[in-house]
């Protein structure tokens, strides 16, 4: 990834080329400064980012008290345990379902705001982009409050209607239920703005072109729309993907995983284990079957960029 | 890459006249009912924050209307405006957020101006790998790198897991790759003749990137600056992770652990909190808008 071969600059480094006579020292030295300018990040990334990454791995090798060395012992000991199946399962519902509520929401919301009259949309866009806004922790805790089995606001207006008491973060379905409205609510907002903005660069004469040919509207956003928007669309989905099913303040806040494990996805569960059960090694494992998906989305992602790279 | 541009007007659809002017005016008209709706969904959350932190607790606990203040108090917001540890939390953030702000913007700018300027070997693969390594959750990290930090602190004696200056070693690695990412968007739209005019006129490639690029991807520059305010002010895992004592916390791990004991929940103050937790991002946003969304949408539709 980051295996930047660098060395060959750091010779010239040292004696900072005075004299711009030549071409060919001006280019060394430009690439010397430019390394330079690069340094802090390349370090950062290296230290921060790739190290711990591949510690991670190192670490998932150890036993409980990281005294010896017990190779692939962790991963054993997590496939017999029916709670890891359960947070595998739950960590896919999570992701897949949040993300096709996101997408498809987003979508839909984009179209509206979309229709309204130019002068009007900045203001539906400021107000739909706020859950965007307000920091996950918190606007969780507002639906935690909502969520109150004995207050809850929402029981309370269901109840006018004879439905109810709902067990938001009470009953294992309903958790999860609610677990994934939080997400959708904190992320469709992203889609729509993704959307909004593609849809702005879709051509109006195609739907002019559209509509002449007697396209209904289903049919102009099947034909017309969709292919526009595919590569948006493609790349927000599958980033969406990664960041939700890295999720963790949500679950963390709204149930903690509970009841009984019923809502844990990996990042939650890997705290739980790995931080409050000081068993890091075994948290470390958890958290690294991340990795497979993350890789996958991340290879599609690169290929659209790559290959954008290349148009431009 | 192209420009990104900062769209104040929106799009110029004609409105047109005719026989599809009635399907139009429905269309319309549905538009705003499902806007409505959608905007109800969103503004829930925030708007009852804002109700709950107006009520009493004897308010609370008498369980009346929940959507309605009968009786409006500021108390909980003199209670927390005037505790300590409240203060101490949003102070905590408030450096956090800052110093982050500082050593992101001084790593990702020439980063950014040498990755997009100025090639050298490897300079594509970087590039590549620093979007990568924005794709990189937090949540794979934050095991492995309190080990790190925690046996730096046994080797060295500088014990620095459970202060809140830790934070700004680990913060930089969620807006340092996305920062530079967008601004070697910015730098690359920029005309390559403007840089070649500062070099034939003497200017160093520091005097080009502080003259010119800085001044000319000025909206890029506060887009990217915006963004990683908001992560770190918003980040939750890394401070709930490496920092315990309460005077060492942020604003949004501060008022979930302190907030919150054991059984008792006073929502009045906990919802004040997390109004005030959610301000300043939210000022940012209403103010400068039109940077936020840019720099939203410059990160994965840059291209």
């Amino acid at each position: 990834m980051v295996d930047v071969a660098f060395q060959q600059n750091r010779v010239q480094a040292t004696k900072a080329v005075r004299k711009r006579n030549g071409l060919h020292k001006a280019l060394k030295r430009k690439s010397t400064v430019a390394f330079l300018m690069t340094l802090p990040l390349i370090l950062l990334i290296a230290v921060l980012v790739v190290y711990p990454a591949f510690y991670s791995l190192h670490l998932a090798t150890l036993n409980k008290s990281m005294t010896k060395f017990v190779g692939l012992g962790n991963f054993e000991f997590l496939f017999k345990r029916d709670t890891f199946w359960l947070v595998v399962k739950q960590s896919c519902i999570f992701a897949i379902s949040a993300v096709i509520f996101k997408a498809l929401i987003g979508f839909i919301v984009a179209h509206f705001v979309h229709n309204v009259p130019a002068n009007k949309q900045r203001r539906w866009r400021g107000m739909l982009l706020v859950p965007w806004v307000i920091p996950p922790a918190m606007s969780t805790l507002a639906w935690l409050w909502l969520f109150d089995p004995s207050y809850s606001a929402f029981n309370y207006t269901l109840s006018f209607f004879g439905i109810g008491p709902i067990p938001w973060t009470g009953d294992a379905n309903w958790a999860r239920f609610s677990v994934i409205l939080v997400n959708v609510w904190y992320g469709a907002p992203f889609f729509m703005i993704m959307y909004l903005a593609a849809l702005k660069s879709v051509p109006e004469q195609l739907y002019e072109a559209a509509a002449i040919d007697g396209a209904n509207w289903w049919q102009r956003i099947w034909y017309v729309t969709l292919p526009m928007m595919r590569n948006i669309i493609a790349i927000t989905t599958l980033f969406s993907l990664i960041v939700t099913f890295a999720n963790f303040d949500i679950v963390r806040i709204l149930t903690a995983g509970g009841p009984l494990d019923h809502t844990h996805i990996f990042a939650t569960w890997a705290f739980r284990v790995g931080i409050e059960g000081s068993d890091i090694p075994l948290g470390a494992s958890v958290s690294l079957f991340m990795v497979p998906i993350l890789a996958v989305a991340a290879i599609f992602i690169l290929r659209d960029i790559s290959k954008r790279g290349n148009e431009a | 890459m192209s420009a990104i541009t900062i769209d104040k007007a929106g799009p110029t659809r004609k409105v047109k006249y005719g026989s599809m002017s009635r399907d139009r005016a429905w269309a319309l008209r549905w538009s705003y009912f499902f806007l409505v709706l959608f905007a109800i969904f969103s503004l829930t959350p925030p708007l009852y924050m804002l109700i709950t932190s107006l009520k009493s607790s004897a308010e609370i606990s008498a369980a009346t209307n929940p959507w309605w203040v009968y009786h409006p108090t500021l108390e909980n917001y003199i209670g927390l405006l005037t505790s300590n540890q409240f203060l101490r939390f949003f102070w905590n953030s408030a450096w956090v957020s800052i110093f982050v702000v500082t050593i992101t913007m001084l790593i990702s700018v020439p980063a950014a101006f040498a990755l997009a300027r100025m090639k050298f070997w490897g300079s594509a693969t970087l590039a590549t790998g620093v979007f990568l390594t924005y794709l990189i959750p937090d949540t794979l990290l934050f095991i492995p790198l309190f080990k790190m930090f925690a046996l730096v602190g046994d080797w060295t004696g500088i014990q620095l897991i459970n202060r809140w200056y830790v934070l700004l070693f680990i913060y930089p690695t969620l807006t340092v790759p996305f920062c530079t990412w967008i601004m070697i968007g910015y730098f690359a739209s920029i005309p390559k003749e403007l840089d070649e005019a500062a070099i034939i006129d003497g200017a160093s490639w520091f005097q080009t990137l502080t003259r010119i690029f800085i001044p000319v991807a000025l909206p890029g520059l506060i887009a990217a600056t915006i963004f990683a305010f908001t992560v770190s002010w918003a980040q939750f895992l890394y401070p709930l992770v490496f920092t315990t004592s309460t005077d060492q916390l942020v604003l949004p791990v501060g008022i979930i652990t302190t907030l919150i004991k054991g059984d008792v929940f006073n929502w009045g103050q906990i919802m004040t909190g997390a109004l005030l937790g959610a301000a300043p991002p939210l000022i940012i946003y209403a103010f400068l808008m039109d940077y936020y969304i840019a720099g939203l949408t410059a990160g994965a539709t840059k291209g």
